[in-house]
């Protein structure tokens, strides 16, 4: 008998037909990591950080179906240790320089790190050299901190229409190019206003003079941890609304 | 850089090493002596020999990430930095007044700062030289020999210490490195609970603080006669004063004297800095040499830090700070209005600022103004801004300029240490010849080097700070550059030869 429910971790949790493993997982209040996930966009799968064993095999929960009967592994160390070492690995091809990075404290890679228990870089660091845009009065563009979840790529495209953003370039030579004339921001045509230049989970896209206002100990993640419910309630009304 | 394995089945249990490079580690001073026939000291020199490079590296970035930026410059006085790169970028942001709660919050914080800096100097690395002796025993000239031999007073300066940095946690969400000042202002005001968690012990905090005043005085004044030739020597003072010329450690104007006690400058605006100090570079050291433009550069150079503060202040403007400054200017032997001199009068000038700072603390816990949310004023951006304040170490510029984009073009910081850089040299100089002249060098005759050095209690690093455990070179080279004899010490205080 169909029971639209899966297993994640030996907890049993339902399903709505259409929706992927880790929208199962988030409404059931259990947190699956990741970093280019965002309910208001399509899965893009591209982070790996969301890697759960269904039935054996590794997938993405962000691209991976819910279907009856699954059993899911999530919180297990062989995995988290995966994790690891791609959020080590996305430390050390930018420059994350966290202590004097205004999103400290509401950094979605930072708080994974800590959640991952990433005490230290493991691998060495490449300090590629990135290019600051800070050509837009309004918008900072700091692509030292870029970890390519082309999230903002994917907010022009679908919700603003304007296409700003993209990714240039091959493996370690990734980087996010701006389509404008000048190939600044200045030029741009990005809006203050516009949702790509809100969804960045790190500090690559920030609002100019802003830094620093929310004092430490009221910042999003000195109250909660990543995986703490109340942050995945946030999520899961979002979803809903 | 080397890694283990190529491919090892448990990477995560391996340690990897990454040298690159080998830097020069912060907080390495070499002193290097010159001989003539005689054995007799000819030069003298402090060498700074790493590098940190933050005017460098700041360039590109973002004016308002400046104060979280350069306070990682160190670990012991961190809110200085943030402080006066605080002020720097109220100049870009075009405000030159904050509210009066921006103001209190910051003065606050930078009480605590100063008064948690010097605990730790006075206490934890000098108080051992000046109880134990120069030349006692290297295992007992430390903070737990402190803690054995005198177990009170440890205690007293470890919870001095503990208390400004309560202080600063309170302000900034952390001990070390948080966040406050912001372009315009603060980013939070104290709670009520905060205020009245600091208020608890600031009573104790003052009596902890007379009573360090008391004992650097009464050590002091116990062999004045050596306390004030060691180490001692003629400079030129400078430090921020107040309109009245009360001491001033967050904002004022400059005030400079000759080694003659003559002004040089007095209430002088310090965003017009450059027009009176000039630095000059030698190929030996990292750290360049300040003077006072009018003088020149042999005779125009200058302390800072604690004593010249002292010295310089018409007036303290708390009462207990004010009577202990009175006894310092009027000690025995000394004469009336006349700067003190001596350098490790360093120490008992340390010790009034911090009775000062706990004393200012209390007076800024019963301000209402502590508590009120009118944090943040705007203006018109500007490409230029200048901080000063006075740091524990001393007079402590930072100097910006950013373009059209908000990103920083270029930066000037004079950090206190540097403006001490002639004076430490010169009276390194003064102890060679006096103690370690034609003679077998040993530990003991090192300790008097740091002596001298750690009266200023100098930023070369944090190393500095290491309990005791001040790397340091000493060279003896006849009059052609041979070398003689050469004795190391560590950073784990072994010497070797």
């Amino acid at each position: 008998m169909k029971t639209n429910s899966i297993s994640i971790d030996g907890q049993q949790i339902t399903f709505r037909e259409g929706q992927t493993i880790i929208q199962a997982a988030l409404e059931a209040g259990i947190y699956i990591p990741y970093l280019c996930y965002h309910p208001d966009f399509e899965a893009h799968g591209s982070c790996k950080v969301c890697t759960v064993r269904v039935n054996g095999s590794h997938c993405s929960a962000c691209t991976t179906f819910a279907s009856d009967g699954q059993v899911v592994d999530n919180h297990c160390e062989d995995l988290n240790s995966s994790r690891r070492a791609i959020t080590q690995m996305l430390f050390v091809e930018g420059n994350h320089l966290c202590p004097s990075c205004e999103k400290s404290g509401d950094c979605e890679l930072q708080a994974l790190g800590y959640y991952l228990k990433l005490f230290g870089s493991h691998f060495p660091h490449l300090f590629p050299h990135r290019e600051v845009d800070a050509t837009h009065p309004h918008i900072l563009l700091d692509r030292d901190r870029c970890i390519f979840c082309e999230l903002c790529v994917r907010a022009s495209r679908e919700v603003d229409q304007k296409n700003v953003f993209a990714i240039s370039g091959r493996g370690i030579d990734s980087e996010l190019v701006v389509n404008s004339p000048s190939g600044t921001l200045l030029d741009s045509g990005l809006d203050v206003n516009d949702k790509a230049a809100h969804v960045c989970p790190v500090g690559a896209i920030l609002i100019k003079n802003q830094a620093f206002q929310v004092p430490i100990g009221q910042r999003k993640y000195d109250k909660n941890r990543i995986d703490d419910a109340d942050l995945i309630e946030v999520k899961h009304d979002h979803i809903d609304s | 850089m080397s890694t283990e394995q190529q491919s090892a089945s448990n990477p995560e249990q391996l340690r990897r090493v990454v040298i690159d490079p080998v830097t020069r580690v912060e907080g390495h001073g070499k002193v290097t002596l010159l001989l003539d026939e005689d054995n007799h000291v000819k030069q003298a020199r402090l060498h700074i020999v790493e590098f940190r490079g933050f005017e460098r590296f700041i360039q590109g970035r973002p004016y308002w990430e400046l104060p979280l930026l350069v306070q990682r410059l160190c670990g012991i006085c961190p809110v200085s930095h943030h402080l006066a790169a605080g002020k720097a970028i109220d100049q870009l942001v075009g405000v030159d007044q904050l509210t009066p709660s921006a103001d209190k919050l910051r003065r606050l914080l930078h009480f605590g700062q100063v008064l948690q800096s010097h605990a730790l100097h006075f206490y934890y690395l000098a108080s051992p030289d000046l109880l134990f002796g120069f030349d006692s025993a290297m295992s007992k000239r430390n903070i737990l020999g402190l803690l054995e031999d005198y177990p009170d007073l440890a205690l007293q300066g470890i919870k001095l210490r503990k208390f400004g940095q309560e202080v600063i946690r309170m302000v900034t969400g952390k001990r070390i490195h948080g966040s406050g000042a912001i372009p315009g202002g603060m980013n939070k005001s104290l709670t009520v609970e905060e205020r009245d968690y600091l208020l608890k012990d600031v009573d104790d905090a003052i009596n902890w603080s007379q009573a360090g005043v008391k004992l650097a005085s009464d050590i002091h004044l116990a062999d004045a006669a050596f306390n004030n030739t060691f180490a001692s020597i003629e400079s030129g003072f400078m430090s921020l004063v107040g309109s009245g010329g009360e001491l001033e450690l967050y904002h004022g104007g400059l005030r400079g004297t000759d080694r003659a006690g003559n002004s040089v400058f007095d209430h002088f605006d310090y965003r017009h800095y450059h027009d009176i100090i000039h630095e000059e570079v030698k190929p030996w050291t990292y750290m360049k040499f300040p003077f006072f433009v009018p003088l020149g550069m042999d005779d125009g150079w200058y302390r800072v830090g604690p004593l010249a503060r002292i010295n310089l202040c018409d007036v303290i403007t708390t009462p207990a700070a004010e009577q202990a400054r009175f006894a310092f200017k009027n000690q025995a032997g000394h004469e009336a209005g006349a700067a003190v001199q001596s350098s490790l009068a360093f120490h008992w000038a340390r010790m009034i600022e911090i009775l000062h700072c706990a004393e200012s603390i209390k007076t800024l816990l019963h301000d209402p103004d502590l508590l009120g949310n009118d944090l943040v004023v705007t203006g018109e951006k500007q490409l230029e801004g200048i901080g000063v304040i006075e740091a524990p170490r001393g007079t402590l510029f930072h100097h910006y300029e950013i373009n059209e984009d908000d990103i920083v073009v270029k930066a000037n910081l004079i950090v206190s240490t540097t403006s001490n850089n002639q004076a430490m040299n010169e009276s390194v100089r003064q102890v060679a010849a006096r103690y370690l002249d034609g003679q077998q060098l040993t530990e003991g005759l090192l300790n008097y080097i740091e002596v001298a050095i750690r009266a200023y209690d100098p930023c070369l690093s944090c190393a500095t700070h290491a309990l005791g455990k001040m790397p340091l070179q000493v060279e003896l080279l006849d009059a052609d550059g041979q070398l003689l004899h050469r004795l190391v010490k560590n950073s784990q205080g072994e010497v070797r030869e």
